[in-house]
């Protein structure tokens, strides 16, 4: 469709706007972070390191950082290894109930994560008897950063031959050595993109692991929190804050990238002969 | 590999068939519901070292029954068995059969040599020495200075020959191919047909080829089988095939051909039964004269079109109250105007008459 040269201009003011609306705020945040003006009066009085310096100090702070990247990175594992033999079992094969099983993986992303928790808090606590804890809130996580991984692999499926891997299977491989040797290769950029996406989810989630912390830990979302609304704290939440965001947006502008690749095919290094 | 029996019979494993199909059948889909059987009650003998063609229009079931021979799919009922031995049941990584697939199929995040070599890397061959084979068997096909590069970087023609050396380097009791020429344009179809022929005449493995191109398989096969709706119609040589159908089916679908129902078979020869004359074998008579001679029969009809076709013209006539034929002439024509709505008579050597056996 063709457009003319003021649609195009009010559309692109209209875009403008709308972007600056999202991102200023957390440019705001980030400016804040080295704002050597306690009150974060506008425009900024001075730059100063003084707030990250408090930060990285604080041992609130680096603990909360530890048990976020280790829940991160434990939930997307368990979400790549889950999400991928999901995605396998739901593209590969033809089985009574299939529909309903991939509504069922799928949901949990779309459920609001007030209700995921209360009826995880509700299950742990009252039905297993389990106490709350890290593992909680991995096991928490892992539900719905598995989506992440699962609908990225089964997009990929789709789009390689399963040819290849009747191929593989014609010329004596086995069902293991066919994963390895040639399904898994081909998912390479997808796991890793699901997997980045399910580590951004789950490293910024608040809401589920509220629901599910054991009672001695604290992760980055949840110390900013506990420490947002105490004056002599707001200069190191904004630092906090702005680890958030780059430990957030970096694997997402990486899962983005890597989803773009087309499967299989490198440029050629260079034409032999 | 030869035994001589108490009665001084001579058997020879050559008379185990490379395949034997038993009744095989394949369905689709639940049962009373959306079933269909995509192969129905093939029995088959395929001779060791033999090209064998399954041809047939697509759903005839041919890709079928050659998946079903790979184990890519199980049968529903039936057997098949591998030179004498009961493989219906098994794995492909079991069977020794290997294929040459449709879209070739290649692993496009490895070299071609890592190709050519995945069926022995996985049957545990050391690496320096199923290089060293690989690379023997893409010299075989003349990749061999293309060994480093990966399959998108090869046209269709250099896939095939890939798909192919994977395919022969773990030297299989039979070769599959699925309509490996399909994506071929024509020249390099007719070349691959010439060299597929001498290679499996110099290899002596039992090739199976599946197409739906009728003049493919007459070029290449010992034997062809010709397939509609999951079964077998025929089975025979090129020219049994071609010369004698022994069904309407295959008559049409192996080359044209010109199918004179009842009325005609009774009033010419007063007998029952259809039969059938290929267009080669009708000649046309411009003066339209129906003198009859011995051991010939003759019609008239009016020509209704012609379609030139480089070494002859396709000459359409409506027969009076018999089909519509298509008369090959090889000799110059009159312009089409001055011959389209022309009466002529057209003739035919009773013993070119085809006849059909009944309830075909």
């Amino acid at each position: 469709m063709r457009l003319s040269k003021s649609a195009k201009s009010i559309l692109g003011v209209i875009t403008g706007l709308v972007l600056l609306f999202i991102y200023a705020p957390l440019l705001l945040v980030v400016v804040n972070s080295f704002n050597s003006d306690k009150t974060f009066g506008w425009p900024p009085k001075g730059f100063t390191l003084e707030w990250w310096g408090r930060a990285f100090e604080s041992e609130g702070v680096r603990s909360a950082l530890v048990t976020s990247l280790w829940v991160a990175v434990v939930s997307t594992i368990i979400s790549l290894v889950l999400g991928t033999l999901l995605a396998l079992a739901l593209q590969r094969y033809r089985f009574f109930g299939r529909e309903a099983v991939n509504l069922l993986v799928i949901l949990p992303i779309a459920l609001p994560g007030i209700v995921t928790g209360i009826a995880l808090n509700n299950m742990f606590t009252t039905i297993l008897g389990v106490p709350l804890s890290m593992w909680t809130v991995v096991i928490a996580h892992a539900t719905f950063c598995m989506v992440t991984v699962f609908n990225n692999v089964i997009a990929r499926l789709r789009r390689v031959n399963s040819r290849l891997e009747e191929a593989s299977a014609d010329l004596g491989a086995g069902v293991f050595t066919t994963f390895r040797l040639v399904t898994f290769p081909q998912l390479r950029s997808a796991l890793l993109a699901g997997g980045l996406l399910a580590f951004a989810l789950s490293f910024d989630e608040i809401i589920v692991t509220t629901f599910t912390i054991g009672a001695g830990d604290t992760t980055l979302p949840i110390w900013i929190l506990q420490n947002l609304f105490r004056p002599n704290q707001a200069p190191v939440v904004n630092v906090v804050a702005v680890v958030l965001i780059v430990v957030s947006i970096v694997p997402i502008y990486l899962a983005q990238r890597l989803s773009e690749d087309s499967v299989g095919v490198r440029r050629p290094a260079k034409v032999a002969a | 590999m030869s035994q001589t029996t108490l009665s001084g019979v001579r058997e020879t494993t050559a008379e185990v068939p490379a395949i034997r199909l038993r009744n095989l059948t394949k369905t689709f889909g639940s049962k009373g519901f959306n079933e269909t059987r995509a192969v129905d009650g093939v029995d088959l003998d395929i001779r060791q070292g033999e090209f064998f063609s399954m041809l047939g229009p697509s759903g005839s079931g041919k890709t079928t029954v050659l998946r079903l021979i790979a184990g890519f799919e199980l049968p529903t009922s039936g057997t098949i068995e591998l030179e004498g031995a009961d493989v219906s049941g098994k794995a492909p990584f079991q069977r020794d059969v290997n294929t040459v697939f449709q879209d070739y199929a290649l692993f496009p995040h490895m070299s071609l040599v890592d190709n050519v070599a995945y069926g022995l890397r996985v049957r545990g061959m050391k690496k320096a020495e199923r290089r060293e084979r690989a690379i023997e068997s893409l010299e075989r096909v003349q990749l061999g200075k293309f060994m480093q590069r990966r399959p998108s970087q090869l046209s269709g023609g250099q896939r095939q020959r890939v798909a192919l050396a994977r395919a022969l380097v773990v030297e299989p009791k039979v070769l599959l191919l699925d309509e490996p020429l399909g994506a071929l344009d024509l020249k390099l179809r007719q070349q691959m047909q010439i060299e597929l022929k001498e290679l499996q005449r110099s290899l002596g493995i039992t090739f199976i080829f599946v197409t739906h191109d009728q003049e493919e398989a007459l070029t290449m096969s010992d034997r062809i089988g010709v397939f509609n709706n999951g079964k077998l119609a025929q089975i025979g040589t090129a020219h049994e095939i071609y010369q004698r159908p022994t069904g309407a089916f295959v008559a049409n679908f192996v080359g044209t051909s010109n199918l004179f129902g009842p009325d005609i078979a009774a009033s010419l020869y007063q007998r029952g039964g259809q039969f059938v004359v290929r267009p080669e074998r009708l000649t046309l008579d411009w003066t339209a004269s129906t003198a009859k001679h011995d051991g010939a029969a003759s019609l008239r009809g009016t020509v209704t079109s012609l379609v030139y076709v480089g070494h002859a013209t396709q000459v359409r006539v409506a027969l009076e109250g018999g089909p519509a034929v298509v008369v090959l002439v090889g000799s110059d024509l009159p312009d089409e105007a001055s011959v389209v709505g022309k009466t002529v008579s057209v003739s035919w050597l009773d013993r070119d008459a085809v006849w059909l056996p009944d309830g075909n």
